[in-house]
């Protein structure tokens, strides 16, 4: 049977380099987020501040790997799986990064609110935040993995998150209305709670690249595809 | 509205929301768009069979061939591309000792029959080679003319001459000089003018044997663009291990194997995501 290393042994490594590195940059993610809600929650201004810091960690890393693929397309003209593997790379380092950009701003309201009187707990906000990392955890498993079954479990597991922001949205309208005085600070934590929603989202696309990584189908937006011509040339 | 409700109407969950109109549900695969149009297979091949003496070098392979489209065969050596190229006009039955069975039609009509005349058939199956072979005693024009002469077409051919050598993108480079010897002629140029040459006898089929292997990117893109224009009449079949050009050239890619055709399918789908594992693994690198 054939092997399932390519002959040339220093494209493998290149290869191999590309998923580590954006692995990695995902940990960075994963890492960002998890220490922005901290910070939120235990009102740490300091850790707020770390992670605004490192986010040009994982915007360094978006370059570079964006660079690194630019580079094995051009030199390896890559074909079937790996080219699936390659421009499946360019489009999830895009929601990395910005995934990273949502722990920043999820970082600023910590600090902003650590600099308020406390609120009262928000238990929904800690499930959207377990929930939304989680939701990175498994998409990227899924990628390195190659695991279909994963990437579907989490692109379905956008619902619950979705379902957890809107309720934590009532809540936070209802503690408003409330008290008036909390209007601020409730604001803060709900435009939080948006973050990690969109966080989610961001999950999810890399989790239908994963799709479409191991099996060439698309499964984004249904029902908009077909409707132009092919590019293949007369 | 009040300010609540406001808050609350622009604040839904972005686009993937449960109440959004857009559901991730899952649609099944797009079937795979055709290639041939509604056009009759110009090629049929049958369970082509193909040995040399005791070694079965091509196993069963069945496949079609659109009219005025490129297929490409691609495979590492010894996998029967070559072999199955040469029973496409006959030329393997040249070699002693091999032989092939099968069925092989053009427009429906049997091309390995008893009856059917070899060299009719390469008149009607034209066929341009891997290092480029004009005759090296005869001036451009009679190379390009040569096929017509064998053929017994009497005249000065000048006119097809000088159509073949257009359709062969080599006028404007030789029209001055058609008496000169083709060995004056550039490596492309050379490629081109054999081209011309299987053109000049009007054959329906042209197959390629990697025309373009041994001459630089600049005289392949010339041969690559001249096989985007010869497709509009002609149906082409080319042998290449260069799988960019394949991608390039070719609206169908067949991968060979160890003998056996393991898959052909649209281009784009053999080097975006082929059903066969060692498709895969061949268009990948993967192979020892």
């Amino acid at each position: 049977m054939a092997p399932e290393t390519h002959t040339d042994k220093v494209y493998e490594a290149e290869l191999a380099q590309l998923r580590d590195r954006l692995l990695a940059m995902g940990g960075k993610v994963e890492a960002a987020i998890a220490g922005s809600v901290r910070a939120l929650i235990e009102r740490d201004a300091s850790l707020a501040e770390k992670v605004i810091a490192q986010d040009k960690d994982v915007n360094r890393a978006e370059v570079e790997i964006d660079e690194m693929c630019r580079r094995l397309l051009a030199l390896r003209q890559p074909a079937a799986s790996d080219l699936r593997f390659i421009t499946t790379a360019l489009k999830i380092v895009t929601d990395l990064e910005r995934m990273g950009d949502l722990a920043v701003n999820v970082a600023e309201r910590a600090t902003d609110l650590s600099q308020s009187p406390p609120t009262r707990p928000f238990h929904d906000l800690t499930a959207l935040a377990d929930l939304s990392g989680s939701q990175l955890e498994k998409a990227l498993d899924a990628f390195v993995e190659k695991n279909v079954e994963k990437a579907e479990e989490v692109i379905e597991g956008d619902d619950l998150l979705d379902a957890i922001y809107h309720r934590l949205f009532n809540d936070l309208l209802a503690y408003m209305m409330e008290d008036s005085r909390v209007i601020r600070r409730a604001t803060s934590i709900m435009f939080a709670a948006k973050q990690l929603e969109r966080f989610g989202d961001h999950a999810t696309n890399v989790a239908e690249m994963v799709v479409y990584m191991v099996r060439g189908t698309d499964v984004r937006h249904p029902g908009s595809r077909g409707e132009g011509a092919p590019v293949k040339s007369a | 509205m009040n300010a609540t409700q406001e808050i609350a109407s622009v604040n839904t969950p972005s686009r993937r929301s449960p109440d959004s109109e857009e559901t991730p549900v899952r649609e099944p695969p797009a079937p795979p768009p055709e290639v041939s149009g509604a056009e009759a297979p110009k090629l049929t091949v049958e369970n082509l069979n193909a040995w040399y003496g005791t070694n079965h070098a091509l196993h069963g392979v069945n496949l079609r061939v659109p009219a005025r489209s490129v297929m490409a065969a691609i495979g590492p050596s010894g996998c029967g591309k070559s072999t199955f190229l040469r029973c496409l006009n006959r030329m393997h039955e040249l070699i002693p000792g091999a032989r092939a069975e099968g069925t092989l039609l053009i427009d429906g009509k049997d091309l390995l029959g008893r009856d059917v005349d070899p060299v009719n058939l390469r008149r009607r199956v034209g066929m341009v080679f891997q290092r480029p072979n004009p005759f090296p005693t005869m001036s451009i024009r009679d190379n390009v003319a040569s096929g017509l002469k064998l053929n017994g077409v009497a005249g000065s051919h000048g006119e097809i001459v000088e159509r073949t050598l257009r359709q062969s993108a080599l006028w404007d480079e030789v029209k001055d000089r058609l008496d000169a010897s083709a060995l004056s002629l550039s490596g492309g140029q050379q490629q081109r003018l054999c081209i011309a040459r299987a053109l000049a006898v009007e054959p329906e089929v042209l197959l390629m044997d990697e025309p373009a292997s041994a001459l630089d990117p600049i005289a392949t893109a010339k041969i690559e663009d001249l096989i985007h224009e010869l497709k509009e009449r002609y149906t082409i079949v080319i042998v290449t291990h260069n799988m960019q050009q394949a991608g390039r050239v070719s609206d169908q890619t067949a991968f060979f194997y160890m003998g056996d055709l393991v898959e052909v399918g649209p281009t784009e789908k053999i080097f975006t995501n082929p059903s066969e594992k060692r498709t895969e693994d061949y268009v990948t690198g993967k192979f020892g």
